[in-house]
């Protein structure tokens, strides 16, 4: 809120350096692979559809972008709707080992991939859920579903109590109550938990590789392949990034107002 | 010390009203006068809030000029306009003491210490504030926090006037009370221009030496208590002052007598022939309709509402709906009594607006 | 002034969590935890081997413990740099972000476009943006004369990753120091400019208290992330030159799958574990700390 254009020109400033790699991702995107190998350009010589193309047309790309946006989306369903009652009951209520059931939901969110990769993969085989969409669905639920309860917990806490107790007064069940008034009134916190959730298990890659092979493989994955013998094809990876920027592009445009009407994750 | 001059302000938020429904603030002309404490009274949306922050320079007005005395202020902005603010909820530094909170407006004004010390213990003891002076203001209660948003605005002694903007919003009913004399006490003391927004009658009228009444951007009547409630100006005025508000009735007037719903109805002053007028009204408060055990036009009691302190029935006169202020042993729902209405409180109202007679 | 209701049925509300996440982190850990105190000869022979992984790797004689010693400073310098950039700066670019308008929007998702590339991609880019052939990163560098060179100087390597990581989770400082402000009603502001302050007043004594849980969150986020920092060094340098970039996740990599060093890879990854959860008991203390001097 500082006044005056200097301000302005930062961010300006901020924005455009922070589209280069982007716009470079894009523009190698439009360029055939002789064309990147062959110099540092600004533009693209002569740009084309072509790889794009050949991602649309193959079956594996569309097959793994559909298993990244279904477990993805699934997985952010589910974290929400568990998450919501914990929330509830974080903020209204003492129980037994309250702060303790807190303190041990934030350590999963800060649990290393790299420790659970192995004892996933191992656990996952084992009852049978290895390369099905379920396996990350589940294993993203580690440190989302924290994060989630986490986020929540601060929205419940600026709806005021009154509202509850004149809910109840007034003759609502609990169940009635939770959905046809608070849920209303927490939107916000709902909408930008969504967003978080989403992105937080959209961009993870090593436990949605390691738990999968061949029929639930995430885009990601597929984007490795192209890392192939005859050496890398940069412009079918470049068409592939730009791809998997979209979908979270269209989840944080959706959400925007959310955002901007502001929250401060704890009373004001 | 100033007065503050509302000279033809209006406000509309888009460009350029055509209608009177454009405008937010329709036009105002009125002075604050220096010293007065004044309640701007009415329902959510009548532009109360929209007229103080065009006081206090949040909103500059799309028309008309705001004087500080014989100063232009319109266009000034808020931190040169030596005015203070009480907002709805307690604005407090929480990092600093309540002390460094009352000084802080005139450390920004690179006042010297001994300066600063002594005008935050005086303002401290009008607000009962000296035994916490040392404590953090984050950790006090919510009438405690308004205090030192008042402290924080009286402590700068070029103030002209305070703004208060429902201030007793978030503060315990318990308190209320306690709060409201401590203002009306400041006001006492430091005889400044204090103007109170509120949409609750009994924090107005008693806070107030003037009550602005506003309803729907307009500024309806401009008195003392008093006189809103014994001649209000307006049906708006009638109806919103006093609990319950005033009865109105469709009557045809002509001379020193109304007729309502057939019956004949005494005046207290002598009006021309508004008997073809079909706006005609007449107002007469529940507390000047009685019942009588003497000659009075026959009312059907329908209700009987005991509200402890007072005691009213819902009767009806014809076909038109009164409240009557009952004594506390009648009962009698169902029962046909006889109501008389006094003639000296009883006002003729043409098109909402209240008309003069000669007297008698 | 809170007054919260004991109401053990609670329980009820947190069970479908506390199962989804039991299952997610119990049982692996559990797992984890028998392989740090067993060996292995291979093929599914295991004995028990006691604390002594653990003591070997706290030990920075060994090699295991001058690795992992190593690993771990590496990582916690990483950690420091990366937060002494990016949260004054994501404050500051919170500020001068647009409040009002159509800029906002379109703001909002320049802004976290970074923060929403899958981790390899953002990887894949900085791999080519830092070459010096096709490259603009690399190549402008390299043409100003300084001998970058990513795969082959630690420094340039080291530089690297923290670029990479800042262009990359700034944005998150932003998104939510930006939320933070928005949620300040203006009568603050509109109080500070009736008593005369400063800019930089306003910013600490209104703005920066405020914004105190959003970024204990922040900070808290970040340094785990940062602490755990896997895919993109492992794609942009795959911890070289030499060791330069390896990190205590890519090291922690390298043993379990790459040396087949089961016993070894679960003692690190159990003392790792226990790292992150000191530094989160020490944050969630600071958090309360902080919720409990909010109230009366």
């Amino acid at each position: 809120m500082r006044n005056g254009a200097l301000p302005k020109i930062l961010f300006v400033f901020y924005l455009v350096v922070l589209m280069l790699p982007i716009y470079w991702l894009i523009k190698m995107s439009l360029q055939s692979n002789t064309d990147i190998m062959s110099g540092l350009t600004l533009f693209p010589r002569n740009p084309t559809f072509e790889k794009y193309l050949e991602i649309f047309n193959d079956p594996t790309w569309v097959h793994a972008f559909g298993v990244s946006l279904s477990y993805v989306a699934i997985n952010t369903v589910i974290s929400v709707a568990v998450a919501l009652p914990a929330a509830y009951a974080f903020n209204r209520y003492y129980f037994i080992g309250d702060k303790h059931l807190f303190f041990w939901l934030l350590t999963n969110l800060m649990a290393p991939a790299a420790v659970f990769a192995m004892p996933f993969f191992q656990l996952y085989y084992a009852i049978g859920l290895f390369d099905s969409i379920w396996a990350v669905v589940l294993a993203h639920c580690l440190f989302n579903v924290p994060l989630a309860v986490w986020i929540l917990e601060g929205f419940v806490g600026g709806v005021p109590r009154e509202i509850d107790e004149t809910a109840a007064i007034d003759g609502y069940t609990f169940p009635s109550f939770f959905i046809r008034i608070f849920l209303p009134l927490i939107a916000n916190g709902i909408g930008v938990t969504a967003f978080f959730c989403f992105m937080f298990s959209w961009v993870e890659q090593l436990l949605a590789t390691t738990l999968t092979s061949t029929h639930a493989l995430p885009f990601a994955a597929v984007m490795t392949r192209a890392y192939s013998v005859s050496g890398m094809d940069w412009s079918l990876l470049a068409a592939a990034g730009v791809l998997t920027m979209i979908p979270g592009a269209f989840v944080i445009w959706f959400v925007r107002n959310h955002i901007a009407k502001g929250f401060a994750l704890g009373r004001v | 010390m100033t007065s503050i001059t509302l000279d033809r302000i209006a406000h509309s938020y888009g460009g350029k009203p055509r209608l009177e429904s454009d405008y937010q603030l329709k036009p105002i002309q009125h002075v604050w006068e220096q010293g007065f404490a004044y309640a701007l009274l009415g329902p959510s949306g009548c532009g109360k809030t929209t007229l103080l922050n065009i006081i206090s320079g949040l909103v500059i007005p799309s028309e008309g000029r705001l004087l500080f005395g014989d100063k232009d202020v319109t266009h000034l902005p808020t931190e040169q306009r030596n005015i203070a603010q009480v907002f709805q909820f307690p604005v407090i530094y929480d990092t600093m003491t309540v002390a460094e909170n009352l000084a802080f407006p005139l450390k920004n004004r690179r006042l010297a210490k001994p300066v600063i010390d002594r005008r935050v213990a005086e303002i401290a003891k009008m607000l009962d504030l000296t035994a916490d002076l040392n404590r953090r203001a984050r950790g006090l209660t919510a009438d405690a926090k308004q205090k030192i948003s008042l402290g924080r605005g009286l402590v700068r002694s070029d103030v002209s006037a305070v703004l208060f903007d429902e201030p007793l919003t978030v503060i315990d009913p318990a308190l209320k009370w306690e709060l409201r004399s401590k203002l009306k006490s400041v006001h006492r003391a430091l005889d400044l221009l204090m103007i109170y927004v509120t949409h609750d009658q009994t924090e107005a009228l008693t806070f107030a030496d003037k009550v602005v009444v506003m309803n729907d951007g307009r500024a309806v009547q401009i008195g003392a208590p008093a006189d809103l409630f014994y001649r209000p100006e307006h049906t708006f005025v009638g109806y919103f002052i006093g609990s319950p508000g005033m009865n109105f009735m469709p009557a045809g007037v002509k001379g020193n007598r109304a007729e309502v719903a057939g019956f004949e109805v005494r005046l207290g002053e002598i009006y021309g022939d508004l008997s073809s007028d079909q706006s005609v009204q007449l107002g007469v408060r529940p507390e000047f309709v009685s019942v009588t055990s003497g000659p009075g036009l026959p009312a059907q009691v329908r209700r009987v509402v005991d509200l402890g302190r007072k005691r009213l029935a819902h009767v009806l006169l014809g076909n038109h709906p009164l409240v009557v202020r009952i004594p506390r042993e009648m009962e009698g729902v169902g029962d046909v009594v006889n109501i008389s209405i006094d003639p000296a409180n009883t006002h003729v109202y043409v098109a909402d607006v209240r008309v003069q007679g000669r007297a008698p | 002034m809170i007054d919260k209701p004991v109401n053990n049925r609670a329980w009820f509300f947190v069970l479908p969590v506390l199962g989804v996440v039991l299952f997610s982190s119990i049982i692996p850990v559990m797992t984890v935890v028998n392989y740090s105190v067993q060996d292995t000869m291979g093929a599914n022979s295991f004995f028990w081997n006691g604390d002594q992984w653990f003591r070997d790797l706290l030990n920075p004689a060994t090699t295991i413990g001058a690795r992992f010693n190593d690993a771990l400073f590496r990582t916690l310098g990483f950690s420091l740099a990366c937060l002494l950039i990016e949260v004054p700066l994501g404050i500051a670019l919170a500020l001068c972000a647009p409040r009002k308008g159509w800029a906002v929007g379109i703001s909002l998702v320049i802004i976290a476009l970074p923060m929403l590339i899958p981790w390899n991609v953002v990887g894949t880019i900085w791999q080519i943006f830092t070459r010096e052939d096709i490259g603009l990163f690399g190549a402008a560098l390299v043409g100003i004369g300084l001998h970058y060179n990513v795969t082959q100087e630690p420094i340039s390597a080291w530089m690297t990753i923290v670029v990479i990581d800042v262009w990359h989770w700034t944005p998150l400082v932003i998104l939510l120091s930006y939320a933070g402000l928005r949620a300040i009603p203006d009568a603050y502001y509109q109080a500070a400019r009736i008593d005369g302050a400063s800019r930089w007043a306003v910013f600490f004594n209104i703005e920066l208290p405020k914004l105190q849980k959003v970024l204990v969150i922040a900070v808290l986020l970040r340094f785990m992330q940062t602490f755990m920092i896997y895919t993109e060094p492992f794609v942009v340098t795959g911890g070289g030159p030499g060791s330069a970039t390896t990190f205590l996740s890519i090291d922690l990599d390298k043993i379990a799958l790459g040396q087949v060093d089961l016993g070894n890879a679960a003692a690190m990854s159990l003392v790792y574990y226990l790292i992150t959860l000191t530094v989160c008991w020490i944050f969630f203390t600071i958090m309360t700390q902080l919720e409990r001097r909010g109230d009366v």
